[in-house]
Parts: C-alpha cells; structure tokens; sequence
C-alpha cells in the first residue's frame, strides 16, 4: 500500500481499538496500554507492544489478534515487534479503562507508578468496586492473573480483584 | 560456537536461572499448603518464564544458529545448563521453598538494579521490566519468612532447617569467575563479588523480624554456572523437555 492510499498511523490505532485483552475483554488493547506505536516503515506497518508482566500469557493472543484485524482491512504486510523498553506501568492506562475496570468489578491500580507503600509493606487504601467502602484488606498479593492481586471488602464481605501496580 | 560465544553464555546464566527456577516453582501448582499460596507461586513461576523467555530468545539471536527460544529450554541437555545450583535443589518442604525464594529473589534483585547499568540495550530493558517483578516476589518471600520465623514451634524449626540446608548454596551467587570478569570488564552487568554486602544488609533486616539468625557462612557448593550440576537437574529436564523431544516442534 503507497501513498494517499494508506491508512494514517492515527487511523490505525484507531482499528487496533477494536483489539481486546483476553484476560480482561471489556477493555481494549490500546486503552491498556499495550499497543506503543503503530509507524510505516516502507510498504509494511509496524505494531509495537510491550508485556504487561514478562510472562502475560495473552501477548501471543494479542499479537494474532492485531494481525487478523489488519488483514481484514487489508493490510497484508505488517510486522508486531515486542518490545520490553521503556517497561509497562499502569500509570499508562487510561481513565477511560480505569472507569471500565471499576464496572468490572475490578479496582483500578492508583497512580503514581509502583505501589511503592505495598513494597515497603504497608498496604495503600484499596477501594471497593462493589460498595465503595475503604474498609479493604489484600488477601494475597497474587490473584487470577499476573496484573491483579485478591482483596476482600470488610464491609460488603465480597472478594475482588485489585489491578496491582507496577 | 557462537560468534559472540561469551555473550551468550552469559546471557544463558541469567536465563537459565529463571527458567529452572520457574519449572521447580510450577510443582507446586495444585500442591501449595493454601489456595492463594498456590496461586501465588504458579504467578511468580509465571514471571520467571516470561523471563527466560525473553532473554533465551536474545540467547538464540546472539548465537545465530537458527534456533528460536524453544530450542534453547528444550533441547539443551543437563551440561549446557548455567544456572545456579540453588535453583535445581528439590522444592523440599514450604520453608525449603520459601527460604530460597528469599536468599534467590534478594540477590536477583540486586544483580538486576546492577543489570541497569548495562552496556547491553536489551539487557537494560530485560532489567527495568523484570525489576518490577522481582520486587514483588522478595515482599512475598519476606512476609513468610517473617510468618514462619515468628510464628508456631513448627514453622519455626522448618524455617531454621530450611537455611542450614541452603547454606552452602548461597555463596555461589558471589563468585566470579574468568567469563563474569569478562562481562564486568565489558559493562554487560555487575560484578556479582560486590552485591554480598548489600543482600546481607537486606537479608538482615528481615531476619532481625522474623527473630532469625543469618545463614551460616557455607563452604560454597558450586559449578552450575559452567554447567557441572546436582542430580537433580537431569530430572527437571526430563520432565520439562519431555513433549518437544518426543515431538520435536510441537506447537497447540
């Protein structure tokens, strides 16, 4: 694809908006923070995304799912470079996919990078997405998934996942 | 032999350490004392892999034999592994494994911020990423240390024995040999002699809370960097590599 023909990188990204996280599905792959760039080199457009954990078991996913949603706007040539640097913090998701985690019953990671208070050990204010309450205890640091740690609401007595810091 | 034979081996040092770790780790998956402790280790052996993975695939680019990062974890044998002996030894008890995710995690940590300051451009971002990993898994491993050390008879006796048992694989992790000095001399990663100091301070403070000694100084068991390994390492593997040397290639 040349010239005035091909997409803008910006019109791209929007395309890979319609990616989603398997792991999380109501938000997508570009809100998360995942996706860093989308840059033409030549007649090939290049996706760049990073890990959110080293061992995030949907990258592979992702990376075929980026490819299926190019190739169904014909963009046959395309490459998806992984890249480690700069590293993933949620500080670079959105306040839209925060908005959308709460929904999900997920409470969202609290800015300001590392939850450098948990790694001192002392526990930050979790809010509850159920009931709202801070009277919130972490059950263990390590939850369904890499990125989120299990927390237990005092007040509504329900278990709900934390988006982890990092 | 690679071009850049030295780099990879080095690189095999680092990788194979996450790697061997993360597969003893995964034996616990459906095994740990508690629900979320078992979900804890399958996490942190997660991390670990994701690791190896990384930095076998940079292995596998540096030797420039066609091979990708499978390869390299699966079609290894015991003698081409450099990984810490540590990090072979049988999971033991929940204390065994915990007091070594404690003394490994502690260095690992340590030997990453040095890692920082690579030479090396992906070994930098290799360090920035997994940092923020490992800083979790030494608040994991120090939160039961503490739990154990102070807690019942029991734990406390299993928590004693646990570091006497890895006592003489502890001071592996500071040597250096003629390859590390290479890669000190070149700024590939940091001289692992100078990092003692630092995870004695560190592993003090958390002794000191848990109401425990140090680990005694031990005589030192080592050979795993240039690939002389316990028994134990042959069994890992045969289990790990079991399905890609029944069917090399196999992909789901």
């Amino acid at each position: 694809m040349k010239g005035k023909d091909r997409p803008g990188e910006e019109e791209v990204l929007q395309w890979l908006s319609e990616v989603s996280d398997p792991e999380i599905p109501a938000l997508n792959v570009v809100e998360m923070g995942i996706v860093r760039n989308v840059k033409w080199n030549g007649d090939v457009v290049e996706v760049t995304i990073t890990p959110t954990y080293s061992g995030c078991p949907a990258m592979r996913t992702i990376e075929e799912d980026i490819g299926e949603v190019l190739r169904e706007k014909f963009l046959d040539k395309y490459t998806v470079i992984t890249s480690l640097s700069p590293a993933w913090t949620t500080d670079w998701m959105t306040d839209d996919a925060r908005e959308k985690l709460v929904k999900e019953g997920i409470a969202p990671p609290q800015k300001g990078s590392a939850d450098k208070g948990l790694l001192m050990g002392k526990l930050r204010d979790v809010k509850c997405p159920r009931c709202g309450s801070f009277d919130t205890m972490m059950v263990s640091q390590f939850g369904s998934t890499a990125c989120k740690s299990l927390y237990k609401c005092n007040q509504c007595l329900e278990p709900f996942d934390y988006f982890k810091c990092i | 032999m690679a071009k850049d034979q030295k780099k990879l081996e080095y690189v095999l040092r680092i990788a194979d350490n996450a790697l061997i770790l993360g597969q003893r780790l995964s034996e616990w998956c459906g095994h740990g004392p508690v629900l979320e402790e078992d979900i804890a280790l399958s996490n942190i052996s997660l991390d670990y892999f994701g690791q190896a993975s990384h930095l076998l695939k940079y292995a596998a680019e540096i030797e420039e034999a066609g091979n990708d990062e499978d390869h390299l974890a699966f079609h290894r044998d015991d003698t081409e592994f450099r990984n810490l002996l540590m990090v072979e030894l049988p999971n033991g008890d929940y204390a065994f494994t915990i007091a070594r995710q404690f003394f490994f995690s502690v260095w690992y940590q340590l030997f990453l911020e040095g890692l920082l300051k690579s030479q090396d451009e992906f070994l930098r971002g290799f360090a920035e990423k997994s940092l923020k990993e490992v800083k979790y898994h030494v608040q994991h491993a120090s939160d039961w240390v503490i739990r154990m050390g102070d807690g019942t008879e029991e734990s406390r006796r299993r928590i004693i024995q646990a570091f006497a048992d890895l006592a003489d694989f502890i001071p592996e992790c500071f040597t250096t040999d003629e390859l590390d000095l290479y890669a000190i001399q070149h700024g590939w990663g940091p001289d692992a002699s100078h990092l003692k100091e630092s995870w004695q301070k560190n592993v003090a403070a958390v002794c000191t809370e848990a109401g425990l000694e140090m680990p005694a100084e031990g005589w030192g068991q080592r050979g795993g960097k240039i690939g002389k390994h316990t028994e134990y390492l042959g069994f890992i593997l045969a289990e790990m590599q079991y399905l890609q040397r029944a069917h090399p290639g196999a992909k789901w």
